[in-house]
């Protein structure tokens, strides 16, 4: 079985709390996984692999970029997490062009025995979730303050419609508009997609934040 | 207010089909109309395939499929219309013939008939516009598959009565479905979402961004859905999806709504989904989803 240690630098948005990777911690494991907000590690080739919990940046903000070719034994993760909801167990691991696939096994088979779902996914802004979803619900905002229909009935419909476990508005009443603000800001940023702008019920929600903590 | 006894369905394909279904196990005598002989045979063997499985798994008994069975009528004339009390089309996504049928259907049925689409993307009010009871039609949208999905969306066009709103709502209740009220406004609810939503995931693919079954993973695992979008997609068709995206695009000019590239590429190729075998994913079977 693969050996991991967690550095913790604070403020993990992918483990707030206990959780089986961080139980099964030791020192000077095979993999070396950096959690918290303010990472700051050094290549280590001697590590079958390094990982670096991301926010929305990039992965190459932490490893630098060059020509389409980068990638080592650094990978990126996050755990999904909509803004103050519980983290849930999926696992979104970003890897680089480059990047050896041996390492890619090692974090996958680190993170798999801890319970957790691994999706594997190239470094880009958003990974996989955030990209889809931020337009879809900037588009549900929107259409709130349009009239489509009722936030009732527009929750309804896509969780009878669709399957969906929670609609839309509900599930960003319940996880927090502002965090849906800063997140989309951030894709808008590095996109240039309207759709990624944040939606005008999320610009009130995070200028209230704001206003809350003057 | 007249009672409603008799529903008339035009269109016997996968939809039109479901909604028959739907009319004449809530009691309604159900009178299905379609140009094409075949469409309604086949109709009709799918019909008694699927209330046979529903006595097979104690949904229905013996005697009630028998009873749902005989409030059926087919027909290819037009003119079999002529007692019903609302009229489902579910013909094709066109507007030009949704507009022809909506002004035949108003020379045949009584003046007190509601007329009701099944459109999913298309404006009531421009299907409703010349019919000569634009008072009369509402939007129902069904979802697929209707016979087993209790979601309509109702849409009122802007000439749309409220008392025919009114009626066709409780026609709508009166079926055992859960109506929910969305604007006229292109694809309403669920496609309005839906559309662009899966051709954002197609464009990720083609991207390279993550693989097919990874991205169905991340939204089952991360986000809670039952399926995957390209799991759906191959259940819809992505040949269905460039309909859509055609219907879609040609409305609101939103770029999310056209079809991707990788997406016309797939077609092209034969990859339709589930129902050539292969799509997103390889099914390895010429079967439709169930069969």
């Amino acid at each position: 079985m693969t050996t991991h240690s967690i550095i913790d630098s604070g403020d993990s948005r992918s483990f707030p709390s206990s959780h089986p990777l961080l139980d099964n911690s030791v020192e000077d494991g095979a993999v070396a996984i950096h959690i918290g907000a303010r990472p700051n590690f050094r290549p280590d080739p001697s590590k079958l692999a390094i990982l670096i919990e991301l926010g929305t940046e990039c992965l190459g903000v932490h490893t630098g970029e060059s020509r389409g070719k980068e990638g080592s034994n650094v990978l990126g993760f996050a755990r999904f997490r909509l803004g103050d909801g519980e983290p849930s167990d999926l696992i979104e691991l970003v890897r680089q062009p480059d990047t050896d696939d041996a390492a890619i096994e090692a974090a996958r088979a680190v993170l798999e025995a801890a319970g957790l779902t691994v999706t594997v996914c190239r470094d880009f802004a958003g990974r996989i979730l955030d990209r889809l979803i931020r337009p879809y619900y900037n588009q549900a905002l929107a259409q709130l303050d349009q009239g489509l229909a009722t936030a009732d009935d527009m929750d309804l419909t896509l969780k009878l419609g669709l399957g969906y476990p929670e609609g839309p508005i509900e599930l960003l009443e319940r996880t927090g508009l502002e965090h849906h603000h800063d997140v989309s800001k951030a894709l808008f940023e590095v996109y240039g997609d309207h759709h990624y702008a944040p939606a005008r019920r999320a610009v009130v929600a995070k200028m209230r934040q704001m206003r809350r903590e003057q | 207010m007249t009672e409603i006894k008799t529903v008339g369905v035009c269109g016997s394909g996968t939809m039109g089909a479901g909604i028959a279904i739907v009319a004449a196990r809530a009691g309604y005598r159900t009178v299905v109309f379609d140009e094409n002989a075949d469409a309604l045979t086949r109709a009709e063997a799918q019909t008694e395939s699927f209330l046979a499985k529903s006595v097979e798994r104690g949904k229905m008994a013996e005697a009630e499929k028998s009873d749902v069975l005989a409030r059926f009528e087919r027909s290819t004339d037009i003119s079999a219309m002529a007692s019903a009390d609302v009229v489902i089309e579910a013909v094709v996504e066109d507007l030009a013939v949704k507009r022809a049928l909506f002004a035949r259907l108003n020379e045949v049925c009584p003046e007190h008939a509601l007329f009701a689409s099944n459109t999913s993307t298309l404006s009531i009010t421009e299907i409703a516009g010349g019919c000569g009871r634009e008072d009369r039609v509402a939007g129902m949208h069904f979802c697929l598959p209707a016979q087993l999905m209790k979601l309509v969306e109702m849409s009122p066009g802007l000439n749309t009565s409220p008392e025919s709103f009114t009626r066709a709502w409780a026609f709508c209740e009166a079926l055992g479905q859960r109506p929910v009220q969305t604007k006229d406004s292109p694809g309403f609810v669920l496609n309005y979402f839906l559309v662009p939503f899966n051709n954002d995931v197609i464009r990720m693919v083609e991207a390279g961004v993550a693989e097919p079954g990874g991205i169905d993973q991340a939204i089952k695992t991360g986000l809670g859905y039952k399926m995957g979008p390209c799991e759906l997609l191959d259940l819809v068709g992505l040949d269905t999806q460039i309909l859509l995206c055609d219907a879609f695009y040609g409305v609101t000019h939103d770029p999310r709504a056209a079809a991707p590239p990788l997406l016309k590429r797939m077609v092209a190729a034969g990859r339709l989904g589930r129902k050539s075998g292969r799509g997103f994913f390889d099914y390895g079977r010429d079967a439709m989803f169930g069969g």
